[in-house]
């Protein structure tokens, strides 16, 4: 039993007993009998034994760590504007929401958020398709032992970095004013915020391939493509079909915001009910997200439970 | 040996059915032939046509070049600062309250640990936290507690909350019992138990969920500020309001600048806490 | 100290692996390898014994380019293996069958496909893409994988399904499949146990004299080797220190070549 020394435990027995514990077991870990060492039978006190679970560099930054943490928060706390008049407001400024928003304005469905919805899907799974379609490739690229240029290794993992760090919502607004509102900007937001989460999660999974066949296969004399195809695809592929799943479940959660800058889906119609401070529909909508959310989410965790 | 007869012979004449090495795979195919008809379906049904993306393409070199050079004006690099400074400050304390809240959340909606009526329905409380996005839960804080930086970070906490604490009831019900019942067995109250026997475990992955989270949050506070949760958002959407397209770039070169700064920061703190 | 040498067994059949003046070194000014000069040829199993860290599995690995030669020829079926590169080095490869101590078989394909996968080098891209290998080479790769012990109801299952035992067997169809010259095995027992060990050694000298293609084996089990291999060469210190039959090994050369006595 390996029972690890916590500070934060206080005086009393579990924390003696443990240390005890501690004491003896890490000496015996060091291949140092508990007792007895070279002085010992002359009657020298041996010098006390330390054990520290982290050397001294290590240790100074942990420290770093946790006071940069604190810092920053203490920092945070001080400088942000929290205006007291709304504070006070807000229970009643809730309250009022939620009176607002019920009861639904259930014609709202046919009306609107029927088709909006299913077009939300529709984006939400061209995008990942599309995707797919980028960021595999960069993937290989970017993979360290399949692609062996460093710059190259490079360049895909920047253009992961930038496709991650601008949000989907970003995106969309860039393309909406590329290609005009509607369902095409929303296509190619969540597709493009998308190649940065597959390219890294995939490039992860690539490098971490078992070399063994690879070595095998190259010795065999097979071309690169079929070291790629029979090699590594065979390795990586349930890490592919989860990601796949997981990122499309992702994308159905992005795909209903974007109508809000215009980028088609349900987020217009969320838009256009904000706009004219219609709760009831608000809440409709809402209504429907959150179904369709937990729907989706339940049937790409049934779907990826038996693809692993 | 005697002669064989006619059915025998011209049996015995037939070459062996070959030996087959793979079976064909008709689900797969069949999948495949789906996807392709619905990828060309849901094209239609959008109305994406080859024509509206060529016209695109031409609007986009326009766009590109109104965005190079970025705008680098003093004053709009001052406001960019401020907005920055602002983002970070939101997912610090998001980060940093949404996890404090995650922990007991998390722990009570653990099926080993809590009574099933509460892990119940703690489970729903954050499959409610994690259904929007975070945009939606800041607009409903918007109209809660006003315009800026605060309705950001509730609308953090929120998200935040859903994803910490649905991790961490994964990992307090896979961790290992005997652990637990090893410190139990020295006569420890329930708060060393928690401390002794739960923590150890748990520390370092908490550690990078953590990290991981800042990530996300710091990510997620930049566009807040567009419905007015405060941050770069604002500043941001503005600029594209006004089509001030160089500001944009500007801004987007510092958000992609700061989250590869913290990318790195993040790798450290992980291989200091491993 | 000078290489001992009893008389080799006579050569016949198979490719000629000449390797002469090979040498190694990971870190300059640190040879793993001090020039080796090796015929290999004829059939039956030549086994390579030395203690760890001497070069044995540099040298096999070395052949075939795994590893690269910091100086010296492998003169194969013609050709310098050391100084081939790009396609030329490629199908050179496929000249040459690798058994590994860790089987190296794609995990998740059938076995069938593993054992297709030796062709590798000589199908189509598009064939192997899609799953149509020659009607010949499907052939070909069931009756290996009878000649390894394996029936066809094993053809179908997974890779990961299968024993150690199973599974190197099916890693010796692989590199057979290939209809190489040469074969070189690498600690190829290793991860088995004893009884295991000696099925696949026995299996390996049976197959490389039925189908006259020398193997080289790299193994520490000094008392396998012996069992098995028509001539064995000892290693030791980068350098070939014997070459003969498994009757001319005595004590004095397993001294030479592991240091010690104890283990005698």
């Amino acid at each position: 039993m390996t029972v690890r020394a916590g500070s934060k435990a206080g005086a009393d027995g579990a924390a003696a007993a443990a240390s005890a514990v501690t004491a003896t077991s890490s000496a015996m870990a060091t291949g140092q009998d508990p007792g007895y060492g070279p002085g010992q039978g002359q009657g020298h006190t041996p010098a006390p034994r330390r054990w520290q679970r982290f050397s001294p560099l290590v240790r100074l930054g942990r420290f770093a760590v946790y006071l940069g943490s604190v810092a920053a928060i203490v920092w945070s706390l001080r400088t942000i504007e929290v205006i007291p008049e709304f504070l006070y407001d807000a229970p009643e400024q809730t309250a009022d929401l939620f009176r607002r928003m019920w009861p639904f304005d259930w014609p709202y469905w046919e009306e609107a958020i029927r088709a909006a919805l299913i077009e939300t899907f529709h984006i939400a799974t061209l995008g990942t398709v599309l995707a797919l379609m980028m960021a595999i490739p960069l993937s290989f690229l970017a993979a360290r032992n399949f692609t062996r240029h460093v710059g190259l290794n490079w360049l895909a993992q920047f253009i992961f970095v930038s496709s991650r760090s601008v949000n989907s919502l970003i995106w969309a607004l860039l393309f909406v004013a590329i290609f005009g509102p509607g369902a095409l900007a929303g296509v190619l937001s969540i597709a493009f915020r998308s190649i940065g989460f597959i390219g890294k999660l995939f490039c992860e999974a690539l490098e971490e391939a078992h070399p063994g066949p690879i070595e095998a296969l190259t010795a065999a004399g097979a071309p690169r493509s079929l070291v790629l195809a029979k090699g590594y695809w065979p390795q990586v592929e349930p890490a592919f079909w989860s990601l796949a799943l997981l990122r499309w479940d992702i994308n159905i959660r992005e795909s209903a915001v974007l109508g809000l800058v215009g980028a088609g889906g349900i987020g217009v119609a969320l838009d256009a009910a904000l706009n004219n401070l219609y709760w009831d529909q608000v809440g409709l909508i809402l209504a429907v997200i959150f179904a369709v959310v937990i729907v989706t989410e339940v049937v790409t965790s049934w779907l990826r439970a038996r693809v692993i | 040996m005697a002669a064989r007869t006619g059915s025998e012979a011209a049996a015995a004449r037939l070459p062996p059915s070959p030996r087959v090495a793979f079976a064909p795979n008709w689900a797969a195919r069949a999948g495949w032939v789906l996807l392709a008809l619905y990828v060309v379906y849901a094209t239609g049904q959008l109305e994406i046509s080859l024509d509206r993306v060529i016209r695109g393409l031409e609007n986009a070199q326009r766009f590109l070049g109104r965005m190079f050079p970025p705008n680098l004006e003093a004053d709009k690099l001052e406001l960019i600062r401020a907005g920055i400074v602002e983002s970070l400050q939101i997912a610090v304390l998001a980060t940093a309250a949404g996890i404090a809240l995650s922990l007991p959340l998390g722990l009570a909606a653990a099926r080993n640990l809590a009574p099933p009526w509460l892990s119940g329905a703690m489970r729903v409380v954050i499959a409610v936290c994690r259904s929007f996005h975070p945009v939606i839960v800041a607009i409903l804080f918007v109209k809660a507690v006003g315009f800026g930086a605060l309705a950001g970070v509730l609308a953090l906490i929120v998200s935040t909350m859903g994803f910490v604490s649905k991790l961490f009831a994964e990992v307090v019900e896979e961790m290992d019992p005997g652990q637990v019942e090893a410190v139990r067995a020295t006569g420890a109250g329930f708060l060393n138990v928690l401390v002794m026997g739960v923590l150890p475990q748990v520390m370092s992955r908490f550690i990078g969920l953590s990290v991981y989270q800042f990530d996300s949050n710091l990510r997620n506070s930049t566009m807040v500020g567009i419905v007015g949760g405060g941050g770069i958002g604002a500043p941001l959407f503005t600029a594209y309001q006004r089509f001030d397209y160089d500001v944009v770039m500007t801004i987007l070169i510092v958000i992609i600048a700061l989250i590869l700064l913290c990318e790195v920061v993040s790798g450290r703190v992980r291989r200091v806490f491993q | 100290m000078s290489a001992i040498r009893s008389p080799a067994p006579a050569a016949a059949g198979g490719g000629v692996l000449s390797i002469r003046g090979l040498q190694k070194a990971y870190r300059p000014g640190q040879p793993v390898l001090r020039g080796i000069d090796l015929e290999i040829a004829g059939t039956g199993l030549t086994a390579i014994i030395g203690p760890s860290g001497t070069g044995k599995s540099t040298l096999l690995r070395c052949v075939n380019r795994l590893v690269e030669p910091s100086a010296g020829q492998i003169l194969f079926e013609g050709q310098d293996l050391a100084r081939l590169k790009g396609r030329a080095l490629r199908l050179a490869r496929r000249r040459i069958g690798m058994v590994f101590q860790e089987y190296n078989l794609v995990e998740r394909l059938t076995v069938i496909e593993n054992v297709l996968c030796g062709r590798l080098g000589h199908v189509a891209p598009w064939r192997a893409l899609l799953r149509r290998y020659p009607q010949s080479d499907v052939d070909h790769a069931f009756d290996l994988l009878q000649a390894v012990g394996l029936d066809e109801s094993y053809a179908n299952r997974r890779a990961d399904q299968l024993s150690g035992g199973q599974r190197q067997r099916v890693g010796i169809a692989r590199a057979l499949m290939q209809r190489p010259g040469l074969v070189l095995a690498d600690e190829p027992t290793s991860s088995l146990d004893p009884k295991t060990s000696v099925e696949v050694m026995a299996l390996m000298a049976d197959l490389s004299r039925q189908h006259a293609i020398p193997i080289v084996v790299n193994i520490h089990n000094v008392e396998l080797a012996r069992r098995h291999a028509e001539r064995i060469i000892g290693l030791s210190g980068g350098a070939v220190v014997y070459d003969g039959g498994p009757d001319g090994l005595h004590d004095e050369h397993l001294k030479s070549i592991y240091g010690g006595e104890d283990w005698l």
